[in-house]
């Protein structure tokens, strides 16, 4: 049965992963598909024969590689092992994935790398818990092209009306979350039948053998035809050149091109596409492409923005709704804090509510929890502490999904199914209608920042009446420009008398319209370099939602919130210099300014060219 | 050749990946064909510039023309190169004659531990391939070492589309492994296609034989070959069933498990 590899050059490279419930013989496949087309070193097969008749057990193609002695001796796979074989012009790097649901993990780990996969299920055992959450996690992790490979047919006599069988349980429950696989096939990979060759005990099935079925699975290439996404990874200047690099995540870009960063608004022209060592330059980039390019303008932009055409941009919120995987040695639980990564943005997040946590052996649901345990599946609202640019899986498969970091470990993951509007929904709204239409002079935000020695900024100023808010900003802003900086008080009552003049005695109780103004004005401001002193006190106790309204507006300028209180109190999310009781002005300015350093607002020394963080 | 594109752009992914989360990062460079691929690599990730330094374990049993090649190098392409021995160990006399596991621990593993503790890396950069022996086909891109820089195969972190672990408690370090999906004949294709500048020892220089994997002269064989260039080794490895590694003898019996769990490379 043994046929000798084609030497053939390969001209892509194709990832597949075999999955399936514990013993149900994945290894065994994996071995058999490497023995039986000649793909395996000279003497492995002789060395592990040898190895198995001193341990005086059977010789299993398995063996071939569960690399670690602790996986030859329990006969189970423990963690993912990559291999590689060429056949027919394809380069194959196959997953071998542990079916034990301790290890579950690792399966997964294997299966997000995976372009397609070999579902197997062990013909005597029929369908199993794991042959079910596998199926499951793969149409959760996106891998949408797979085969299910009904295994130890020998074991059951070749017979089709047990194949037939678990092949309509099985469709049904798969198709419970609309996941079709390509094919059903009938084999025995201990004895070889239709692994490579056909088999002579089951003329009844006429389909493709599992190597024609790796044949038939496609590279998927329609990501570049969709609307582009870059999510900028970082910003480097090594030399001249200020260069933004990324991976395309879909879509293509051109050299001219405009580019949207999104959640910051900014927008510059695409100057040139870097590439090393490569002749001539580059003019284009498509999806799966590392690049790096230029722009004609200098703005600033950060990690984790993700950058766009302008006619079709990512959504932009502090909330979503999705379908997450649990792998965390602890529950996650509601209200605790986690990191949420989408794409390259880092950005602390809470899941604001459970709404449901799904079994994967009948996919019941069960409502009402506070936590989702270590391999459990659930339904989230996650909400992030400041607004990030993301899709919905459905559409876009890299911007659309999500890792949690909890403490130093990656915990979960999931995809975002939709978006949760926030109460800042309609002034980021106004944000970016303003950004996109705002007329520009000659003179950039870059070239202001080197003349000034610092970047705009807004000091913002909360807490409740008579906690000296008033004083301190006074302070500040004096210290500021007696250090040579480009500092302004904004005060509301400024605006009450002249701006807000026109509303109504009502209207101006309440704190939205107030709020938008007063922000709007800020916007101005920092656009002319300056960095804004400014307190919340037209708005008394509104200040949690003001501060949030004039954040929107200024947005991407950066917003140094200080927060002061008589007692110890929770200060608004986001505050970033916290002041309880009676305040020594000098030691709370030194404080400020520390910050203001250390978010590179300020150069280190005056006189010095500021060193700004492009990145975070 | 498109999918050597396919794996340069995952592997510079990896490599800016890495240069964004840690402060304090450091890559291993042996002068072998794999780790200057690696090297390669990193000057298309950063256009041009390698933006930390090379790490070179010498045992002072490599051959000879390697240090030269690696010394050029250096030099015309501005890296800055530390390099790092166990002279403890040599001063005692440690050589493959006292057994291979133990000579491995003592003059790379042990010397590499002192260097990255005494510089205090937190990332290091590799050029292990999943296809070069059994426990590398089973590691993550990003993969966590311990205070005492041993791996715990049995429980790796998850590794999630194109998330990994970038945070870590203090005094453990991430060993990043950019090379992972990597074939050996990848590697030769590679150097063909970018003109890479590499080795000759690789070649058959006339004897009928050539290195197919370069480690410490006293424990590398070399294979019999009449491969005299890039084209021919590629079209040597399209046919052989002969193991790469199959000239080091490190990699005999359960060799490499045993070093790699203690932090081997």
């Amino acid at each position: 049965m043994s046929t000798k590899p084609v030497p053939t050059k390969p001209s892509e490279t194709l990832n597949i992963v075999i999955v399936g419930h514990v013993d149900h013989g994945k290894s065994t496949l994996l071995g058999r598909l490497y023995a039986d087309t000649g793909s395996l070193p000279d003497g492995k097969v002789e060395k592990v024969q040898a190895i198995c008749r001193q341990q005086g057990k059977e010789f299993e193609y398995a063996f071939l590689f569960d690399a670690f002695l602790e996986e030859q001796e329990q006969g189970i796979t423990i963690d993912t092992a990559r291999t590689f074989f060429i056949w027919k012009g394809r380069q194959y790097i196959i997953i071998d994935a542990p079916g034990h649901k301790e290890f579950l993990k690792n399966m997964i780990s294997g299966a997000a790398r995976a372009e397609a996969a070999l579902l197997l299920i062990d013909a005597l055992e029929g369908v199993k818990e794991q042959s079910k959450k596998h199926g499951y996690l793969l149409s959760l992790l996106g891998v949408r092209q797979f085969a299910v490979v009904v295994n130890k047919m020998d074991l059951v006599g070749y017979r089709q009306d047990v194949f037939d069988g678990i092949e309509k349980e099985y469709r049904e429950f798969l198709g419970q979350f609309k996941a079709v696989p390509t094919q059903f096939i009938p084999v025995s990979a201990k004895l070889g039948d239709n692994i490579v060759g056909r088999s002579e005990q089951m003329s009844w099935y006429t389909g493709p053998t599992v190597l024609d079925t790796l044949s038939l699975f496609r590279k998927e290439a329609a990501r570049s035809e969709q609307p582009l996404r870059l999510p900028v990874q970082d910003v480097y200047k090594f030399d001249a050149r200020r260069i933004i690099t990324g991976r395309i995540t879909a879509g293509r870009l051109k050299v001219g091109d405009h580019l949207v960063f999104s959640p910051s608004n900014k927008r510059a022209n695409i100057q040139s596409v870097e590439a090393f060592n490569i002749e001539p330059q580059p003019m284009v980039a498509e999806a799966g492409q590392s690049i790096g390019i230029t722009l004609d303008e200098q703005i600033f932009v950060e990690r984790g923005e993700i950058a766009s055409h302008q006619e079709q941009l990512p959504s932009v919120s502090t909330a979503f709704r999705a379908n997450v995987f649990w792998l965390g040695k602890k529950p996650l639980e509601k209200g605790r804090k986690y990191l949420l990564r989408v794409a390259t943005k880092e950005v602390d997040c809470e899941v604001a509510s459970i709404h449901r946590i799904i079994d994967t052996m009948d996919l019941a649901q069960q409502q009402g929890s506070i936590a989702v345990g270590k391999n459990q599946v659930a339904e989230l609202t996650i909400r992030s502490k400041t607004p990030l640019a993301f899709d919905l899986s459905s559409s876009f498969e890299s911007t659309g999904r999500f890792v949690l970091v909890d403490e130093y470990d990656i915990a979960g993951g999931g995809i975002i199914t939709e978006l949760v509007h926030d109460d800042q929904e309609f002034l980021r709204e106004e944000a970016r209608r303003r950004d996109f239409a705002w007329v520009k002079g000659e003179v950039g935000v870059e070239d202001r920042a080197k003349q000034y020695g610092h970047r705009a900024a807004v000091v913002l100023f909360t807490g409740g009446r008579h906690t000296g808010k008033s004083l301190l900003a006074r302070k500040l802003e004096g210290q500021l420009v007696a250090d040579g900086r480009h500092a302004y008080l904004l005060d509301g009552e400024n605006l009450r008398r002249g701006l807000d003049a026109d509303l109504s005695e009502a209207e101006r109780t309440q704190t939205a319209e107030m709020a938008r103004r007063y922000g709007e004005v800020a916007r101005l401001l920092t656009d002319t370099g300056l960095i804004v002193v400014s307190t919340t006190n037209p708005f008394g106790l509104a200040y949690h939602e003001a501060a949030q309204a004039i954040r929107t507006l200024v947005h991407p300028a950066p917003v140094i919130a200080v927060h002061m209180s008589q007692t110890a109190e929770e200060p608004p999310s986001n505050t970033d210099v916290m002041l309880v009781g009676p305040t020594d002005l000098d030691a709370a300015t030194k404080r400020i300014m520390d910050e203001l350093k250390k978010r590179g607002v300020l150069a280190q020394a005056i006189g010095a060219k500021p060193v700004f963080q492009y990145s975070i | 050749m498109k999918h050597l594109r396919q794996l340069e752009d995952q592997s510079v992914y990896i490599f800016r990946e890495a240069y964004k989360h840690f402060d304090n990062l450091a890559m291993l460079w042996s002068m072998g064909k794999d780790s200057t691929v690696l090297l390669w690599l990193a000057r298309k990730a950063f256009f041009g510039h390698v933006p930390f330094p090379l790490l070179h374990v010498d045992t002072s049993y490599k051959i000879p023309a390697m240090i030269e090649y690696r010394d050029r190098l250096a030099r015309e392409w501005g890296l800055n190169l530390v390099v790092g021995q166990n002279k403890e160990a040599l001063a005692a006399g440690m050589n493959h004659t006292l057994g291979r596991v133990t000579c491995c621990t003592a003059l790379k593993t042990n010397a590499l531990k002192q260097l990255l503790e005494q510089k205090g890396y937190t990332g290091v950069i590799l050029g292990v391939r999943a296809d070069e022996e059994g426990t590398r086909a089973k590691e993550r891109y990003f993969s966590p070492r311990d205070k005492h820089g041993d791996w715990d195969f049995r429980d790796q972190p998850p590794e999630l589309w194109d998330q990994y672990k970038t945070t870590f408690p203090p005094g453990t370090h991430i060993r990043i492994h950019p090379l992972l999906d990597w074939t050996e004949i990848n590697i030769w294709e590679y150097i063909k296609l970018e003109s890479i500048p590499f080795i000759d020892l690789y070649l058959d220089r006339g004897d009928g034989t050539r290195y197919r994997s370069l480690g410490c002269a006293p424990c590398t064989t070399p294979i019999k070959s009449i491969a005299k260039s890039v084209d021919d080794i590629i079209e040597e490895l399209r046919h052989t069933t002969v193991a790469e590694r199959s000239g080091r003898a490190q990699d005999e019996g359960r060799g490499m498990e045993m070093l790699r769990k203690d932090g081997y490379m």
